[in-house]
C-alpha cells in the first residue's frame, strides 16, 4: 500500500515538475501570437477628454490616441518638434496692427498667423460616431434617454465606421476650448493669445442661457482668429509673438475632435452610463482604447486605420550604439496591444516585474537596494538584475523640486521686510547650511542633481560647470562645485542680525517654521535631518506637519514660511521655469492659482522676464536669462533645489526605450522580442511543487500520532 | 416576530441619520469643497473659476448645514448635507466626483468582494471550529499547550505580514499562484486561492482561541458529563452534543458579519489588487470623494444593522427558549 502511494507521488511530482505552464501568470490567455506590452497604472485617470485633462495620469493613455498637429522627435535631444499630422511645420507669418505682413524676423509684431497643412488621407479609428445609414445620416440617433437605454456600454454599438481627418476637426476643438462647461485648464493662455476666443466664449455662454439641455453644435460659433482655408488647411492668428505656442501645439488640448464625435456622445442618456468622451477617446493615433475599466485595466489596441508613420532614422550621438536605431525606417507601431493593469501596491508590482509579467518598472525606495548598486564607480545594476538581463535607463527629468521661502513673510521674505538686505543674508545663510546633495543621497537614493538655477539640464539657458554655479552658495574648487563653509553661513547670519542664531536685539533664539505634508516613520527621519541642517548655524527649525488641505490653505493665504514645492515642465522652454518667480504669478496675489509659490516679486526680474518670454532662442535671450538667474542667486527665493532623476528598468526583451522628459507619445516606438519574453517567463516561473508535498506529509505526520493518542484516550477512558 | 422586526427597522432610522451626520461632519472637518475640487482638477493651472464651476456642477456650492439665504423651507433643505443625505435613504447613491454611477460600481464590485470574503468566512469558520474542537478533545495535554502557544503567536502577527509573506512564498518563491490581480469568471479562481488561504490562516489564531474557550465552558457542563458517563464516544460528544450547544455564542459574533461580507476587506483587496468594495472605499478616501465615502459608510451601517437583526432572529432558531418580543 505504502509502495503504491509513493509511486503515485513520484509520478505526479514528475508530471507537475515537467509542466512548463506558469501557474503564477497574472495575465489572461488569448493574446498568443500578438505583441502585447504589459504595463501598470497606480493613479486612475479622471477624465480622458483632451480639452479637459492636464495630468500625467491621463496623458499616458490619451497621448497614444489623439494626434495634435505637432509632436516631439522621439530620439533627438535637446527636444525637437516635428509635424505629426501636418505635411510640414506650421508656416508662421507676422503682421503689424494694420494687417501688413512683416518680415519673418520681426521682433514685435502685432499678431502672428500660424498656417497648418494637414496630410490628406489620415483616418480616425473605427467608431460608432462615424457610422451612417443609407441616407448618409448618423446611424445612431436618439431623441430620448429611453431610446438609448439598450446601449449599456460603448461595445454595444456594433456598427462602426471612420472618417478622414480634416481642418474642420481641429477648428471644432478650438470651439470646444471656448466652451466654458469643458473647463480647459490653460484657458487663460488661450484667451490671452488666440484672437477671438474670448468673444466666442461669451457667445457660447449667452447661447447656453437659452439652450441648457441637449447637444450644442459648436460649428455655429465662429472664432475671429481661426480660418478654415480649405479641406486640409487652416490658420490660427494669435496676438503678438508667442514662440511657446508651438510647444502647446504638441499638447493633446489641440488634438482634433470632430463634430460627429461630439454629437454622438452628447445624445440623451449616454453620459449617465459613462458613454462619453471623458471615458472613451476617439482619435487618429497609433492606438485606440478598447477597454476602460479604471479599477481593473485599461487596454489600448493598434488602430487599424493608423496612417503611415515610420521609426526615426536619426537620433542623438550614441543612440545607434545603444540599438535605438535598429528599427529605423520601419512602420509604426510595433506593439499590437498594451494592457495597463491597475496596481496600487508597490511590492506586488515589483514582484511581477521580476517574474517577467510586467515589461517595465520604476524603482520604489523599498526595492532600490535590490535593483541598484551605488558605489564609487557610479550607479549600476545589482547582480540579480544583471543576471536577468534587465537594463537601467536613467535621465534627469525636466523638473525642479525646491525648498522655498515665502517672500511675503516678515522674517525670511523681503516684500514686507524693514531691512531687505538683512533678510536676504538670512536666506543666503540657510541656503549654504542646507546640504541638498546629502538630502538627495539619503532620501532619494541619489536620484537627483543639485540645481544651481530653476532651469533643468537640456533647456536653453542651462549652464553646467563653473559657469553655472550659484556663487552665493557654492564655490568652484578642485573641478567641482563645493558648498561654502558653515563659517561663511554663520557670518552671514550674524550680519543678518542673528549672531549664533539669536536675535541681536532681544537675545531670543531664531525659530523658523517649515510647513510640510510629510508624515509617518520615514518622515520622522527626514524631519530630524532637516532640523540638523538649520541647527548647523544655530537656527531652531519648527516643523509644522499638516495634512495636504491645510498646507494648500497656508500656501494660498501666504501663511507658510518655508515649504517644499516643485514644478514639472510643460514644454522645454526656459520661460516655463523662470515664470515660477515672476511677480504677477504670485500665489497669494493671484488668488491661489499662480505658479510663483514663493511670491517673489523683484521689479527688475519681472522686467527681464517680460522681455525674455516671447523671444526666440538667441544670444540676446541667453544674456537676459543669465541676468535673471543672477538675481535669483542673489535674492535666494529658494533655499535649495534639485532636478529629479528618473530610473526605469526594462526587461531584456524590451527594445527602443528612451526616456522622454516632455512627451508621452512614446508607446508607438516600443518593440518587444516576444519569443525571448516567453522563454524567460518559462525559465523564471517554474512551479515549485515539493513544498506542497512536504506540507501534506507534515499534516499526515501530525495527524497519525494525534489519531493514535485519541484512540488511546478513548480506550483508557473505557477501561476507567 | 414581524412586529419586532418592524420596530427594529424603525429604530434603525435615527441611527442611520446619526451615522450620516457624523460622517458628513468628520469629512468636512478635514476637507472643504474647494479641496475636493483641487484634488479632482489636478495641481497645475487651476483657476478659481474652474473650482467654482466644479462645485456648482456637483452641488457643492451650497452651505454645509444651514442656508441663511433661503426662507424657512430651504433653510435646511437647500444645503449640501440635506441634498447629499436624503437620497441615500432610498438607496440612490448618485455619482462619484468623477461622474461614475456609484450604484453600478457597487453592483460590479460586490462579486469580487464576495468571492474573497465568503470563502474566507465559510472555510475560516469551519477550520476554526474544527481546530478548537480538536484542542478541546486534547485538553489538559501538551498538545493543547502547544496549540495555544501557536495560536497566540499567530494571533499576534500582523495581517500585513501574512499577506506579504504569503505573496513572497507562494507567489514569488514557489511560483504556485499569481502574486496579485483579478480576472472575471473561472479565471478568478487562481487569483482567489492565495487571498482566501491567507485570510483563513490569518484568522486561525484568534478564532481557535475564542471557540476553544466557548467549547471548554460547554465541555464542563452536566449534560456532557452525563453523555460521557453513558459511554458516548468522544466524537459523538464533540459533534452531537458540544457543537450544537456551543453554536449559540458563536452565532453572536458570526451572523452579524454575514451581511458586511459584501463590503469586502480594505487591506486584502488593496494588496491583492481585487477590484472589490474595500478597494473602492480606499480609493474614495484617497481621492477625497465624499460621494463614495458617504455611500460606503451608509451601506456599511445598513448591512451592520441587518446583521444585528439577523443575529437576534438566529437566536430563536438555535435556542427555542429565546422568544423575540
Amino acid at each position: 500500500m505504502l509502495k503504491k502511494a509513493l509511486t503515485i507521488l513520484c509520478i505526479s511530482t514528475l508530471l507537475f515538475g515537467c509542466d512548463s505552464a506558469q501557474w503564477n501568470n497574472p495575465h489572461p490567455s488569448g493574446d498568443e501570437g500578438k505583441v502585447v506590452l504589459y504595463s501598470v497604472f497606480s493613479a486612475k485617470p479622471k477624465n480622458l477628454d483632451p480639452v479637459r485633462t492636464y495630468n500625467l495620469d491621463e496623458s499616458t493613455f490619451i497621448d497614444q490616441i489623439y494626434e495634435p498637429p505637432l509632436e516631439y522627435h522621439y530620439l533627438k535631444r535637446p527636444y525637437v518638434l516635428q509635424p505629426m499630422t501636418l505635411t510640414a511645420m506650421p508656416e508662421v507669418r507676422y503682421f503689424d496692427k494694420e494687417g501688413r505682413e512683416l518680415p519673418t524676423d520681426a521682433a514685435n509684431p502685432a499678431m502672428s498667423k500660424y498656417i497648418f497643412d494637414i496630410k490628406p488621407g489620415i483616418l480616425y479609428q473605427p467608431h460608432a460616431a462615424f457610422a451612417l445609414d443609407k441616407d448618409g445620416k448618423p446611424y445612431y440617433q436618439f431623441s430620448s434617454a429611453a431610446e438609448s437605454a439598450r446601449f449599456k456600454k460603448l461595445e454595444d454599438f456594433s456598427k462602426t465606421d471612420t472618417k478622414e481627418l480634416v481642418a474642420a476637426d481641429y477648428i471644432y476643438q478650438f470651439r470646444r476650448m471656448a466652451d466654458p462647461t469643458l473647463q480647459m485648464p490653460i484657458w487663460n493662455i488661450i484667451e490671452q493669445y488666440v484672437q477671438g476666443m474670448k468673444e466666442t466664449r461669451a457667445e457660447i455662454v449667452e447661447y447656453r442661457k437659452n439652450h441648457s439641455e441637449g447637444w450644442i453644435d459648436l460649428r455655429q460659433f465662429d472664432i475671429a482668429g481661426i480660418e478654415e482655408i480649405d479641406r486640409y488647411r487652416f490658420s490660427v492668428t494669435i496676438n503678438g509673438k508667442y514662440p511657446q505656442f508651438k510647444y502647446w501645439l504638441a499638447f493633446h488640448f489641440f488634438a482634433p475632435v470632430p463634430m460627429e464625435v461630439d454629437r454622438f456622445y452628447n445624445q440623451p442618456g449616454l453620459a449617465d452610463r459613462n458613454i462619453s468622451l471623458s471615458y472613451h477617446p476617439v482619435g487618429t493615433g497609433a492606438y485606440m482604447m478598447t477597454k476602460h475599466n479604471p479599477h481593473e485595466e485599461i487596454v489600448l489596441e493598434r488602430n487599424p486605420n493608423y496612417h503611415e508613420n515610420y521609426y526615426p532614422s536619426e537620433g542623438e550621438p550614441g543612440d545607434r550604439e545603444k540599438g535605438l536605431l535598429d528599427d529605423a525606417g520601419k512602420r509604426l507601431p510595433f506593439v499590437d496591444k498594451i494592457i495597463f493593469r491597475y496596481e496600487k501596491e508597490a511590492i506586488p508590482t515589483w514582484t511581477k516585474f521580476l517574474q517577467g509579467y510586467y515589461d517595465r518598472s520604476g524603482i520604489s525606495s523599498d526595492s532600490f537596494d535590490q535593483a541598484v548598486v551605488v558605489n564609487v564607480e557610479g550607479i549600476g545594476l545589482s547582480e540579480e538584475m544583471q543576471s536577468k538581463g534587465v537594463r537601467l535607463n536613467t535621465s534627469i527629468e525636466p523638473a525642479t523640486y525646491y525648498m522655498g521661502f515665502n517672500m511675503l513673510d516678515p522674517i525670511v521674505g523681503d516684500q514686507k521686510a524693514v531691512d531687505k538686505e538683512k533678510n536676504r543674508k538670512l536666506r543666503q545663510a540657510i541656503a549654504i547650511a542646507f546640504d541638498e546633495k546629502e538630502q538627495v543621497s539619503i532620501f532619494r537614493n541619489g536620484r537627483g542633481e543639485v540645481a544651481m538655477s530653476p532651469l533643468p539640464p537640456g533647456l536653453f539657458g542651462y549652464r553646467s560647470g563653473e559657469q553655472g554655479i550659484n556663487p552665493y552658495v557654492f564655490e568652484w574648487k578642485d573641478g567641482e562645485a563645493q558648498r561654502r563653509s558653515i563659517e561663511d553661513a554663520k557670518q552671514l547670519l550674524a550680519e543678518a542680525g542673528y549672531p549664533g542664531g539669536r536675535d541681536k536685539t532681544t537675545g531670543k533664539p531664531l525659530v523658523l517654521n517649515l510647513d510640510t505634508t510629510t508624515g509617518g516613520s520615514g518622515g520622522n527621519a527626514r524631519q530630524n535631518w532637516l532640523i540638523k541642517q538649520f541647527d548647523k548655524i544655530g537656527i531652531q527649525l519648527n516643523i509644522r506637519a499638516t495634512d495636504y488641505n491645510r498646507f494648500q490653505d497656508k500656501m494660498e493665504n501666504g501663511k507658510a514660511q518655508i515649504f517644499f514645492w516643485g514644478w514639472f515642465a510643460d514644454y522645454p522652454d526656459p520661460e516655463n521655469f523662470l515664470f515660477l518667480l515672476y511677480g504677477p504669478n504670485g500665489r497669494v496675489g493671484s488668488g491661489g492659482s499662480g505658479v510663483n509659490s514663493s511670491n517673489y516679486d523683484n521689479p527688475e526680474y519681472n522686467r527681464l522676464f517680460d522681455k525674455m518670454k516671447n523671444m526666440e532662442d538667441s544670444p540676446e535671450r541667453l544674456e537676459i536669462i543669465e541676468k535673471m538667474i543672477a538675481l535669483y542667486h542673489r535674492d535666494v527665493p529658494w533655499a535649495s533645489s534639485f532636478h529629479p532623476q528618473s530610473f526605469v528598468l526594462n526587461n531584456e526583451w524590451m527594445k527602443n526605450y528612451k526616456p522622454h522628459g516632455i512627451s508621452q507619445v512614446t508607446l508607438k516606438y516600443q518593440n518587444i522580442d516576444v519569443n525571448l519574453r516567453e522563454q524567460r517567463r518559462a525559465e523564471w516561473n517554474k512551479p515549485v511543487l515539493w513544498p506542497l508535498f512536504a506540507m501534506a506529509l507534515i499534516v499526515i505526520v501530525v495527524a497519525i500520532p494525534g489519531y493514535k493518542a485519541h484512540k488511546r484516550r478513548q480506550t483508557r477512558r473505557g477501561k476507567d | 416576530m414581524l412586529a419586532y422586526i418592524i420596530r427594529r427597522l424603525l429604530y434603525a432610522l435615527p441611527i442611520l441619520v446619526g451615522v450620516n451626520l457624523i460622517t458628513f461632519a468628520l469629512f468636512f472637518m478635514v476637507n472643504s469643497p474647494d479641496h475636493m475640487a483641487q484634488a479632482q482638477l489636478g495641481i497645475k493651472h487651476i483657476t478659481p473659476e474652474a473650482i467654482a464651476q466644479w462645485k456648482a456642477e456637483r452641488g457643492y456650492d451650497k452651505p454645509l448645514f444651514v442656508n441663511d439665504r433661503e426662507d424657512s423651507e430651504g433653510l435646511l433643505t437647500d444645503t449640501i448635507f440635506f441634498e447629499k443625505s436624503v437620497k441615500l435613504f432610498v438607496f440612490d447613491f448618485g455619482k462619484t466626483d468623477e461622474g461614475r454611477s456609484i450604484a453600478t460600481e457597487i453592483k460590479q464590485r460586490m462579486i469580487p468582494s464576495l468571492s474573497v470574503a465568503l470563502p474566507v468566512f465559510i472555510i475560516g469558520l469551519t477550520v476554526n471550529i474544527c481546530f478548537s474542537l480538536i484542542v478541546v478533545m486534547f485538553r489538559a495535554s501538551m498538545f493543547e499547550l502547544a496549540a495555544m502557544v501557536l495560536c497566540v503567536a499567530m494571533f499576534s502577527i500582523s495581517g500585513m505580514f501574512y499577506i506579504i509573506g504569503g505573496q513572497f512564498i507562494f507567489g514569488k518563491t514557489w511560483n504556485l499562484v499569481p502574486v496579485s490581480g483579478y480576472l472575471h469568471g473561472v479565471d478568478a479562481l487562481r487569483f482567489l486561492i492565495l487571498p482566501v488561504f491567507i485570510g483563513v490562516i490569518g484568522g486561525i489564531g484568534g478564532g481557535t482561541r475564542l471557540y476553544r474557550m466557548i467549547f471548554l465552558e460547554e465541555a464542563n457542563r452536566d449534560y456532557i458529563r452525563t453523555a460521557r458517563a453513558k459511554g458516548v464516544s468522544e466524537y459523538g460528544i464533540l459533534f452531537k452534543h458540544l457543537l450544537p450547544n456551543g453554536l449559540i455564542p458563536i452565532l453572536t459574533g458570526v451572523v452579524v458579519i454575514i451581511p458586511t461580507l459584501f463590503m469586502g476587506s480594505l487591506l486584502t483587496e488593496s494588496f491583492f489588487g481585487i477590484p472589490g468594495l474595500g478597494s473602492f472605499t480606499i480609493d474614495g478616501i484617497q481621492a477625497q470623494d465624499f460621494s463614495i465615502v458617504r455611500s460606503m459608510v451608509f451601506l456599511g451601517s445598513v448591512l451592520y444593522i441587518i446583521g444585528l437583526l439577523l443575529t437576534d432572529i438566529s437566536y430563536t432558531w438555535v435556542d427555542p427558549r429565546v422568544r423575540l418580543s
